[in-house]
């Protein structure tokens, strides 16, 4: 693990590093996979085959949405800008 | 009158309560007091909420008009990642340092119709994610048997205010141990309920197949009655189960089994382990059958969670933007705020975890880390229903040493990770785990009295009144820690 590939994850994951971090993190994040490297050793086995604890989507019928706006001003006052009714943010084109 | 917190438990507070011996208001004026002069040297609290004795008095109300339950006038500890309406909740983060709960959690909702007083919110790692809460915002929360010594984590506020009797139980979350290892390490008992048993609503989320919220308390009754106040199936969590979702299998005197192959390599202290053998034998006394069970790949368990508990941190996080709520660092763009909000808003921990869970993520490691992580869980699984099927309760060591010095392995984290080696197992295949005090490390460089020692009982799905069972025989005419 080196500098560069520690800096195309942090472009993934939209996170600023320092010079410094980018150095450690490659370290530690490469002595990190050579301990849960140990995971390769896991013979394939068909999947599904484990029944202790079945997997199942939980499905609901639609219910009645709540009165518009009733939590709006709720929510907005936990945002760090807004402009009247919206969250604000910087232009996206 | 003067309370004496010292022997004080839910059940016996609320006996005083209803006879009158002292009332709500006088009960949470003396955690207030103790809380006072002991926490600035433990720091198990980030902050005490400024309406204490006004809900006390609402108790009060409840003991003269014959309403109260048995936690009306409790006073708890709240982790900072469970939202209570209007108060502060950060996950010790600096990214939330500001945000004040819009809504609050079904397990909040559910005690403040029982009446229970919230002291205040107590410290953590960031985002529940760390082993010693060397990793919150807010400094370290020290250990009260050994203020030198870290009280574990991530729930280590919970645990440690539990344990300076600076709250008669709190609520904690685990998702690799993070209620079970801080409450070993603070000498008072913790549980992790059943995945599902207990609603996440309202819970600021970690690892979302792991997580679940779950009771500390001093003893094994308290953590039950604090357990069954906040359980139940919940319309807003869909991943919550219903009561006969898992039907209890244990019949009479429940049947033990220890993973010996697996504790020989586990890395034990030796003062672990010697407490372990005194265990198995008070348990042999009190008439249970022990026995030696195979869990063929429970050492892959670890390399299992870290791979898929950074996967589901860095989806989780990923709400974190700078944008709808939390912390806002502003750059020339709109990606710069993005970059610079999750760069300087993150603590050290919680961007190296997203990293990590990116990488195990991308589509060219996917197949190797994160699909072989879940392929290892269901073998895990298999195992686990293999042995269920002649035992019914599985014991362990709770951590594989006492409690670490503050800074002793903040520079590894592998080593820093390996302290979940005996409890993640429980979050990666669903199932209850209690740990229980056991006694006491004893040594010439620890300090007088020694330092707490655990040890945990893992049961089927569904099956935490097994648990509460076994932990209260073997506790019993014996108190430890």
């Amino acid at each position: 693990m080196h500098t560069p590939e520690i800096e195309a994850l942090a472009e993934l994951a939209r996170i600023y590093l320092s010079e410094e971090e980018k150095a450690t993190l490659a370290k530690e994040v490469e002595a990190i996979l050579a301990y849960v490297e140990q995971i390769q050793k896991v013979k394939e086995v068909s999947r599904g085959e484990s029944d202790f604890s079945p997997l199942r989507n939980v499905m609901r019928e639609d219910g009645k949405p709540h009165e518009s706006g009733a939590y709006t001003e709720t929510l907005l006052e936990a945002s760090p800008k807004r402009h009247g009714n919206y969250v604000k943010v910087k232009k996206i084109l | 009158m003067a309370v004496n917190l010292k022997g004080l438990t839910i059940r016996t507070a609320h006996e005083a309560l209803k006879k009158g011996d002292f009332s709500a208001a006088e009960l949470s004026s003396a955690y207030l007091d103790r809380i006072e002069k002991k926490n600035s040297s433990i720091n198990a609290y980030i902050e005490i909420y400024d309406d204490v004795l006004k809900q006390a008095e609402e108790a009060d109300k409840r003991f003269r008009d014959n309403t109260a339950t048995t936690l009306t006038g409790i006073p708890l500890g709240l982790k900072d990642n469970i939202l209570l309406k209007g108060k502060r909740a950060s996950a010790a983060s600096k990214i939330l340092e500001n945000y004040s709960a819009s809504y609050d959690a079904t397990v909040t909702e559910k005690l403040k119709k029982e009446g229970v007083v919230f002291l205040g919110r107590t410290n953590m790692d960031e985002f529940a994610m760390g082993s010693s809460t060397e990793n919150s915002a807010y400094g370290v929360t020290r250990n009260p048997y050994d203020e030198a010594r870290v009280a574990g984590g991530s729930s280590g506020g919970s645990a440690a205010a539990v344990a300076m009797d600076g709250a008669l139980a709190a609520l904690g979350t685990d998702t690799g141990g993070s209620v079970r290892q801080p409450a070993s390490f603070c000498g008072v008992v913790g549980l992790k309920p059943t995945y599902g048993r207990v609603s996440r609503y309202g819970i600021i989320a970690m690892g979302s197949s792991l997580d679940q919220v779950g009771a500390i308390g001093k003893t094994v009754d308290d953590v039950s009655i604090l357990y069954n106040a906040i359980r139940g199936q919940d319309s807003f969590d869909s991943t919550t189960i219903a009561e006969n979702t898992y039907p209890v299998k244990t019949k009479g005197r429940a049947r033990i089994g220890v993973p010996r192959d697996f504790l020989k390599n586990g890395g034990i202290d030796k003062a672990v382990g010697e407490n372990f053998e005194t265990v198995e034998k008070s348990l042999i006394e009190r008439g249970y059958e022990i026995e030696d069970i195979d869990l063929p790949n429970i050492s892959y368990s670890l390399a299992a969670y870290y791979i898929i508990m950074p996967a589901e941190v860095s989806s989780n996080l990923a709400r974190y933007d700078g944008m709808k709520f939390g912390f806002l660092k502003e750059g020339e763009t709109l990606k710069d705020d993005y970059f610079l909000s999750r760069g300087f808003g993150f603590g050290r921990e919680s961007r190296r975890r997203i990293i990590l869970g990116t990488y195990v993520l991308s589509s060219g490691y996917y197949d190797a880390y994160y699909n072989k992580a879940g392929e290892m869980r269901r073998i895990l699984g298999s195992d686990f229903a293999r042995a269920f099927d002649g035992i019914d309760v599985i014991l362990t060591p709770t951590t594989p040493s006492p409690a670490f010095k503050i800074g002793e392995k903040t520079a590894d984290p592998v080593a820093m990770y390996l302290e979940d080696i005996f409890t993640v197992t429980a979050n990666l295949v669903g199932i209850p785990a209690l740990t229980v005090p056991s006694g006491s490390a004893l040594g010439n460089n620890l300090p007088e009295g020694g330092l707490p020692l655990g040890v945990q009982f893992m049961g089927r799905h569904g099956e935490e009144e097994t648990l509460f069972n076994v932990a209260g025989d073997f506790l019993k005419e014996k108190h430890y820690g």
